[in-house]
């Protein structure tokens, strides 16, 4: 579904990616874990097109998408979180979810829909988006793109500063979004979130990709992993 | 009390200017990342088109009322097209140097076709006397002003809160990028938004026309004044703007009221201070990276 090849991406003089080949098959669920500074979240940007700096190709079921802007390869079906959750303070929870335009109306949840999957939103509909808690702005942010029929979703660290009930959540919310066959790349720090959630990891070092290891290996490896990661 | 009551409507209405200027270029700002500085030159050419277009054609206030603000929407798009569009994807300051290179341009222009004694224009006959409510006596035309103003305001906000482009001036001002990200094609609006916010400006010239000297200079020191608003308000806040542009029409009324000296200076120490307590501004959200 995704390729990325040889992708090179700077800022300035300075290389943040050196070479990264990443291939993500459909309805694949896969994370990115490396430590701080590893390109987890340029490689991401860089899918998105919101890092221009770069070279190399990306390209999303067969067609090349390296010269496309942010918006059109939304509209090719790439669904954007980002790791502050990106909610908007001036719309209200519902104008949060309706800003994105639908791009595949087959496969798009409804309003009806993510409500009843997140009657929290429901509830708020017309408060500003940023008077929900953590937890519920990341639920938001994920049906936001889902509304939009997103068929792969890019989530910068989703399960980031939020606590471990709510990290279930958003677990059972990945894994549901998996069972409809929407394709997920993560970056993930949580290695025991990723083991859970994810099919394949690639593990990011130093601008390069390390590994690429199956679940299996992945948690095989999971304490190695974690002293790697100095977590 | 009387004195009180004249001198708050000689200052909304002297802030009626700047909160209609101030919105087009907050506007502008929140979607185009550009601080419009030809936006008091704007405003002067509202002016100078509407006394142009009485001369020529013999158009009178209140249509000019509706055909400036057009006429300017279609020179901002053209501005847009022809030079802010080259520019955009550079550092802002561009843009800024740019605009402030046309404001010499256009006031130049103006002189030069001109001169710099100003324009006469007459005043509608329903605007010149005063409306008298018990013991006040209040000007009819600083009145209307207020009122147009506030329903011109009104509009906006409900544009700016109702609608689907509002929705996405709002969201593009706050986080750019990532309405991009979200399949919003911003750069579709830029063009009208940009045209819009100069029109505002010209529609604040066109009411200053019948009561102020039209001359070439007449948006140098606005502009200036301007800024003064939008810093006060928060850079890129619809509300800000609006609140700021009526607070600094009051600060100036009073002070010229009962401190003259003083006037154009507290404006600058009320900007002072806001940058000290909230440097975002009033109605500013701090930067989120």
């Amino acid at each position: 579904m995704l390729e990325v090849r040889g992708l090179d991406a700077f800022y300035g003089d300075a290389q943040a990616l050196h070479g990264v080949d990443v291939t993500v098959a459909p309805g694949e669920v896969v994370t990115l874990v490396g430590r701080n500074g590893a390109g987890k979240t340029t490689l991401l940007r860089s899918v998105m097109g919101l890092h221009s700096d770069v070279r190399g190709t990306v390209t999303l079921d067969g067609e090349d998408i390296t010269g496309l802007h942010p918006h059109q390869r939304a509209r090719r079906g790439l669904g954007w979180v980002q790791d502050d959750r990106g909610i908007y303070a001036s719309l209200s929870v519902e104008e949060n979810l309706t800003l994105p335009p639908v791009t595949d109306p087959g496969s798009a949840w409804s309003l009806s829909q993510v409500y009843d999957a997140f009657p929290v939103l429901a509830d708020r509909r017309r408060a500003p988006g940023t008077t929900l808690s953590g937890g519920e702005q990341q639920m938001l942010a994920v049906a936001r793109v889902l509304r939009t029929g997103a068929r792969m979703l890019l989530l910068d660290e989703p399960s980031e500063g939020l606590a471990p009930v709510i990290v279930q959540r958003i677990r059972d919310i990945l894994l549901e979004v998996k069972a409809r066959g929407t394709t997920v790349l993560l970056v993930e720090q949580n290695v025991k979130f990723a083991a859970t959630v994810a099919d394949r990891h690639y593990v990011l070092a130093e601008g390069s990709v390390a590994a690429d290891l199956d679940n299996a290996e992945f948690t095989a490896r999971q304490s190695e992993l974690l002293e790697y990661l100095g977590i | 009390m009387n004195e009180i009551l004249q001198y708050t409507l000689q200052g909304l209405a002297a802030g009626s200017f700047y909160a209609l200027a101030a919105l087009g270029l907050a506007i502008i700002f929140g979607v185009l990342g550009v601080v419009n500085f030809a936006h008091g030159a704007c405003y002067m050419l509202g002016a100078v088109v509407a006394a142009v277009l009485q001369d020529l054609l013999g158009l009178n206030f209140w249509l000019a009322l509706l055909v400036v603000p057009v006429v300017m929407f279609v020179f901002g798009v053209v501005i847009e097209r022809l030079l802010v569009s080259r520019l955009i994807a550079l550092d802002p300051l561009y843009n800024f140097l740019l605009t402030f290179g046309l404001t010499l341009l256009l006031v130049d222009l103006v002189k030069r076709q001109y001169g710099v004694s100003g324009l006469p224009y007459t005043r509608p006959d329903l605007l010149t006397g005063q409306i008298t409510l018990g013991a006040l006596r209040l000007p009819t035309y600083q009145v209307f002003v207020l009122a147009f103003s506030l329903l011109v305001c009104a509009a906006v906000w409900l544009l700016m809160t109702r609608t689907r482009i509002g929705m996405i001036v709002r969201a593009s001002t706050e986080k750019s990028e990532l309405t991009r990200a979200l399949g919003v094609d911003v750069n579709r609006w830029v063009t009208p938004v940009f045209g819009f916010g100069i029109a505002l400006a010209g529609l604040a010239g066109v009411l200053a026309a019948p009561f102020r000297a039209i001359t070439a200079d007449m948006g140098s020191s606005f502009i200036i004044i301007l800024f003064a608003v939008v810093v006060i308000g928060g850079l890129g806040s619809i509300v800000g703007a609006v609140v700021a542009g009526f607070i600094v029409g009051l600060v100036e009324a009073f002070g010229q009221a009962y401190a003259p000296a003083l006037s154009q200076i507290a404006i600058f120490v009320l900007m002072a201070l806001v940058i000290l307590v909230r440097p975002a501004g009033l109605f500013g959200r701090e930067e989120n990276a």
